[in-house]
């Protein structure tokens, strides 16, 4: 019998010699990578959840799981807990697997191994810390910058017009630089981590397909379906829907809310409509349902953590996992409490607030858990590609 | 008191527990182990052998009931009850809605699996996502679960069942389903079974794939009171597994998938027995009796690097060496002898050609044991061994019963006293194995037994209403 450790440090050496040979940068792998791996390696002689999502059919297509195969990997476990909880080698077994923590061990990583700028990285380490120096400077920005502006952030009914305490172009600028930014950053990340992972191949046919399933896969939520439709584990060995559904409602209520942002946008600069829209317009419509959608979803999803199994994922990032399902809930308490009180003499202390999270929100994006979506959709875009193509193996037992 | 005590709580007394308590019977289940080592062997269990008479949802094509008794009949050179074999195979066609209804889900067969694809239905997760499904089903139905609690004795007076003894504890049941597993892992068991071979003791190196928790107590103790005895307890699943697994439950991943790509020595690097007979899937299971009886019970499967990337992955990386000298030493094995073996297959072999997929004309010439297929030089540096190990998956012998899963005694079925799962497996499998049967016999006598069970419990509450309102 091996145990465990010496099985990690021979597979370590293993992968130092796969790396080595490799023409590229034969960089070992670290701790978490390591676990990924030795964990793989036993994956792959059982193979029992195949049916459950898109990790153990890719793992299939391999015999050894270097640094590019475990990020990506890692990256494309949703952490359902299906093949944590049907493991017969899971904990107290000597094997001790546990594919849904190593595998959050390394995601963890990679968000920050993959930051742009790099040294930005050891935000998601410390994110409790990060998520509220940011949204201490938000709220402080523009409420120091309300009074400056305005003398007073109390003051007489104003029909609910912003732009009287900050001009458009202000927000305009403030806000278009930091999500821009924001955006850049995340872009850069992912692009640096799709050249790690993705060998360049094109599928017969084309990647089209390709990006079809993948932007299907993403969107639905396929893989925290459990592979028979009754869902994913959360506190027990019990199937949930609840886990996937709150992910739409923050989701969808996210994109709603965006696209109210960029309707009111168009209508600001295309016609001329300047705010404040009526509430049955279509900025404030979709703000709203949006929000509600961003206040449902936040709560559930923080019930649905405050009770997870202990065994899943990393419990080392629950800090950043509630910090950023907080930041959501509060971008949307405020957003709705602005638009029922808009025309009282606390719209702009209102404002202000709303503002300041939001800048928060969006100046944090690359560097919390907001990454998780961006990684997880490459992956799965690597995994619609990479099973179209044929299987470089030929293991003989069929 | 309870109307049905299931012992137990694997995949056969899981059923047996659903089955009673769907019946309307009050069920206790006793499970040895506690709870994070529940299930038994069913927690590495995958799929279930079925007889099917066209394409089913994962299932392709048809597997006929007389295919299906052909197969059974072939793999037990006929040491099998027809009449029971028959009984489990029918039953494998139709309990598939009602393990669905429990919760269990099926998928396609697993990559790698493909030649089951006719006739296993996989379970979605393996065994373990059954367990857990038929736990969570037996919950919510009432059925009262009680883990840690091993079953030192029954009270069986004439066949009847009165109590069963749990330390101190006497629990009454008006019926009782055993369905607590063969006795492989009792060392002590099946040290005494398999005896000695050329003066060594043959199990005594033994690595048992599945739990620690088959003392085999209520098969002897059941035997003692006596119950009719079905089997022999030399005979059992056994294959050859790589010698680092864990004591127990090492389940599917230690097995070592490159035995029919290379040669297979013993301690004293001779080949004993032809690598190639057939498809490694249908010769897997013979290899833990072959390495049983060679010198210290061990085996080094040897390949080269021909064969890398052609068989399943194997949990444990073999060792490897740049050339056969060096794996030779590493290994320990004797370098001369295992040069003069290579060496003298090497110069055997008549390379055709190599076509794993089928039984190819690679063959050796001159040599015994011949290798009859796939039959390559080992001469492509580097080079791997896998050290091999018997590996006992369970154990038949068992207590004779019928198609209601009733312990007979002295011929007599027993009134209300039932046996299902591995302690009853033998009626069906006196020797060798098919894929997914055990799981097949284990639903269809551990549901027989519960219905039993519980149609015998509820006559008997009546018989005693009866008496009572006399009184």
């Amino acid at each position: 019998m091996t145990p465990p450790e010496a099985m990690t440090s021979s597979l370590d050496a293993l992968a130092r010699e796969a790396a080595a040979l490799g023409a590229g940068a034969p960089a070992p792998l670290t701790a978490a990578e390591a676990e990924v791996s030795r964990v793989m390696q036993i994956c792959n002689a059982c193979r029992y959840c195949e049916g459950s999502c898109a990790v153990f059919p890719a793992m299939t297509r391999r015999l050894e799981f270097g640094k590019a195969d475990v990020h990506y990997l890692s990256n494309l476990c949703h952490n359902c807990g299906a093949c944590l909880h049907a493991c017969q080698y899971a904990p107290p077994h000597e094997f001790g697997v546990n594919v849904p923590r190593a595998m959050a061990v390394v995601r963890g990583q990679t968000y920050s191994d993959y930051a742009f700028p790099r040294a930005f990285g050891a935000a998601y380490r410390n994110n409790g810390l990060v998520l509220s120096l940011a949204l201490a400077a938000g709220l402080a920005l523009f409420l120091v910058l309300g009074i400056a502006m305005q003398g007073s952030l109390w003051h007489e009914p104003m029909a609910g017009n912003f732009y009287a305490v900050f001009p458009h172009n202000l927000l305009v600028a403030l806000f278009g630089s930091v999500f821009g930014f924001s955006v850049l950053a995340l872009a850069i990340g992912v692009t640096r981590f799709w050249r790690d992972i993705s060998p360049g191949e094109t599928p017969p046919g084309g990647n089209a397909p390709a990006v079809a399933e993948a932007t299907h896969n993403a969107l639905r939520l396929k893989y925290l379906d459990g592979g028979h439709g009754e869902g994913c584990h959360n506190e027990d060995d019990g199937f949930t829907l609840a886990r996937r559904r709150y992910h739409h409602y923050t989701f969808y209520g996210f994109m709603l809310c965006l696209a109210s942002t960029s309707v009111a946008t168009l209508y600001h600069y295309a016609f001329g409509w300047e705010a404040p829209y009526p509430v049955t317009s279509l900025p404030v419509v979709l703000g709203t349902v949006g929000g509600i959608g961003l206040l449902v979803g936040p709560i559930g999803l923080w019930r649905l953590n405050r009770r997870r199994h202990p065994e899943h994922g990393d419990r080392s990032q629950t800090t950043m996992d509630r910090g950023f399902i907080a930041l959501l809930f509060l971008t949307s308490l405020t957003g709705l409490l602005l638009l029922a009180l808009r025309d009282t003499g606390a719209m702009a202390l209102l404002l202000a607030i709303h503002l300041g999270v939001v800048m928060a929100f969006f100046a944090t994006l690359p560097y919390g858990k907001f990454a998780h979506g961006v990684f997880r959709s490459a992956a799965l875009l690597k995994w619609a590609i990479e099973r179209r193509l044929p299987s470089r193996l030929q293991l003989g037992s069929d | 008191m309870v109307d049905v005590l299931v012992i137990g709580g694997g995949n056969a007394a899981l059923c047996a527990a659903l089955m009673a308590r769907e019946a309307g019977a009050s069920v206790l289940l006793l499970e040895a182990a506690p709870r994070e080592w529940r299930g038994g062997n069913s927690v590495h269990t995958r799929n279930l052998r079925c007889m099917h008479d066209e394409p089913q949802d994962v299932l392709t094509e048809a597997y006929s009931e007389e295919e299906y008794w052909q197969d059974l009949l072939k793999v037990t050179g006929g040491i099998t009850d027809e009449r029971l074999a028959r009984f489990a195979i029918r039953h494998s066609s139709s309990c598939r809605p009602w393990m669905m209804k429990h919760g269990v889900r099926f998928q396609n067969s697993l990559s790698g699996t493909l030649h089951l694809s006719r006739t296993n239905a996989f379970f979605l997760g393996g065994g373990k996502a059954l367990v857990n499904a038929y736990f969570r089903s037996a919950e919510a139905l009432g059925v009262e679960i009680r883990y840690e609690s091993p079953v030192d004795r029954l009270e069986i007076v004439d066949g009847h069942f009165r109590a069963a003894w749990v330390g101190d504890q006497r629990i009454e049941a008006r019926a009782c389903v055993v369905a607590n597993g063969g006795f492989e892992s009792n060392r002590e068991w099946l040290r005494e079974a398999w005896g000695q071979h050329n003066g060594e003791w043959v199990a005594e190196n033994f690595l048992i794939r599945g739990t620690r928790f088959n003392m085999g107590v209520l098969l002897k103790g059941m035997l003692e009171a006596g119950a009719d005895r079905i089997g022999d307890p030399q005979q059992c699943h056994a294959v050859a597994i790589d010698a680092r697994a864990p004591l127990y439950d090492g389940g599917i991943c230690t097995r070592v998938d490159c035995v029919s790509l290379g040669i297979v020595v013993n301690r004293h690097a001779q080949r004993f027995y032809d690598e190639g007979e057939d498809f490694w899937p249908k010769r897997y299971a013979i290899w833990g009796r072959l390495v049983a009886f060679q010198p210290g019970q061990i085996g080094y499967s040897i390949i080269d690097a021909k064969a890398i990337g052609r068989f399943m992955p194997p949990v444990f990386p073999g060792e490897k060496a740049d050339t056969l000298e060096e794996l030779a030493r590493k290994v320990g094995l004797d370098v001369d002898a295992f040069l003069k073996t290579v060496r003298e297959f090497n110069a055997a072999c008549r390379e055709g050609t190599f076509d794993h997929s089928v039984l190819d004309d690679c063959h050796t010439e001159g040599l015994t044991p011949v290798k009859t297929h796939w039959a390559r030089p080992i001469d492509t540096a580097p080079f791997y061994a896998f050290a091999l190990r018997p590996g006992i998956t369970f154990t038949y012998l068992g207590v004779k019963v019928d198609e209601s899963a009733a312990v007979h005694f002295g011929g007599q079925p027993s009134d209300n006293l039932f046996a299902a799962g591995e302690v009853s497996a033998g009626n069906v499998l006196g020797k060798g194995y098919l894929a997914g049967i055990g799981v097949t016999i284990g639903t269809a006598f551990g549901r027989a037994a519960g219905a039993s069970a519980a149609r015998a419990a509820l006559e008997q509450s009546r018989q005693q209403g009866v008496l009572r309102d006399a009184a």
